[in-house]
């Protein structure tokens, strides 16, 4: 159990951006990257917004200045491309909900799997001693 | 003076909201989450807040990353929720108590926390769904509310160790208020989970047990890990614990757990709800 626990000094790692597999942080230069798409997102707080972007994508990206990367991501509907260009997931989480997909159908899709098998992987660790 | 009457500490994944407004608690895929608030019902029928002190983050309704607060509090008379995009009822405001929210700032400032101070303030699922799970019976709830928003969004994200001396300072300052509100402090969020990347659906179990078995007795546990290394051991969103640290923090020195649930999956989410009291609220 403490194997698990012990972590690297913490002092140490401001020093350099900590890499933790298959998790991107946040920070400052994923939230400058990130500013347009994560400020599209943020309108979609508003219904009139997501009915604007359901009815004239092409239009509504380019109103919140998305960049060609974050554009071609939001396009491919692919959550690790629109990380890559920057997206936070509790920002992405609102365009997914335009989409009609769930946290599982995200989950799924990262990891290449099928829901059933995205919800079977979350189940298991119930059984973990 | 003001009495700490306990701390609730609880999960607030949204699709729990969805579930209350559907009706499901009884569900077999949500009942063992929700069958957890058994004692939690039970002991607020006997402790009877009626102040919270909440202890959340905000998830992109009320802050964006043009301003992004590392601690914010509310003083305001009441606080709305609102549409968050994923199609949660809206639910009703929130009384807040203005006079507590200013003694809590004027306490903080000069005990050196640089904190921000909202006069208008939205309140997403993070605060609203453990309220309702609080209170499941009403949307007439006893309490008014502080809210003391932590930023877990986007980092670099305050550390265990301050979130732990923010919560102790907000703790010392109620104990302070001369009033003879009745306080109940929460803490929302966790345990682990990672809604994003190639780790998505990231949970530890050992980490989580870690965590729960700390809380009361040794919350200095807690801190010997940077934010960092939370979110590697308990992932991107299970870095939420750090609003858990600061609610430990407000209730003292001593507190002793009354109960505990913890179930495995509720959406991505290890859930988990548990119970504290400040020892001196124990009976001899």
């Amino acid at each position: 159990m403490a194997s698990v626990l012990r972590m690297p000094d913490s002092r140490a790692a401001v020093q350099r951006a900590r890499v933790i597999p298959g998790t991107p942080v946040f920070d400052g230069a994923a939230a400058s990257r990130g500013y347009a798409i994560n400020a599209m997102c943020f309108s979609f707080n508003s219904a009139e917004n997501r009915a604007a972007f359901l009815a004239d994508e092409d239009g509504y990206c380019a109103k919140y200045h998305l960049t060609p990367e974050q554009r071609s991501a939001v396009a491919s509907r692919s959550v690790l491309a629109m990380l890559d260009a920057g997206g936070n997931a509790y920002y992405l989480a609102k365009l997914a909900g335009i989409f009609g997909l769930n946290m599982q159908d995200i989950g799924a899709q990262q990891t290449g799997c099928t829901v059933e098998e995205f919800k079977a992987r979350l189940a298991a660790h119930a059984e973990e001693e | 003076m003001a009495e700490i009457v306990g701390g609730l500490f609880t999960s607030h994944v949204p699709a729990i909201g969805g579930a209350i407004a559907k009706g499901l608690e009884s569900d077999p895929y949500w009942s063992p989450f929700f069958d957890g608030f058994g004692p939690v019902h039970e002991w607020l029928e006997r402790a009877r807040p009626d102040v919270a002190v909440i202890f959340y983050n905000d998830h992109g309704l009320n802050f964006f990353l043009d301003k992004m607060p590392t601690f914010a509090i509310g003083a305001a008379p009441e606080y709305r929720n609102a549409d968050e995009g994923w199609g949660l009822p809206v639910q009703g405001a929130l009384r807040g108590h203005t006079a507590l929210s200013w003694h809590l700032i004027e306490s903080l400032v000069a005990d050196e926390f640089d904190i921000t101070t909202c006069q208008e303030m939205l309140v997403d699922h993070a605060l609203v769904v453990p309220i309702q799970l609080a209170w499941p019976a009403t949307t007439d709830y006893p309490v008014r509310i502080v809210p003391i928003a932590i930023n877990t969004v986007q980092h670099p994200l305050p550390s265990p160790r301050r979130c732990l001396a923010l919560g102790r300072a907000v703790g010392e300052a109620l104990r302070r208020w001369p009033g003879d509100e009745r306080v109940a402090i929460f803490g929302t969020g966790g345990l682990s989970h990672q809604l994003e990347g190639k780790r998505a659906g990231h949970i530890n179990k050992e980490y989580d047990r870690f965590c729960m078995d700390s809380l009361a007795a040794d919350p200095e546990a807690l801190i010997r890990h940077s934010a960092l290394d939370i979110v590697e051991l308990a992932g991107s969103q299970g870095v939420e614990i750090l609003n858990w640290i600061a609610a430990r923090g407000a209730l003292g020195e001593a507190a002793v757990e009354r109960s505990r649930n913890y179930h495995i999956p509720i959406s991505n989410t290890a859930a988990a709800t548990m119970l504290l009291e400040p020892r001196e609220a124990v009976p001899a």
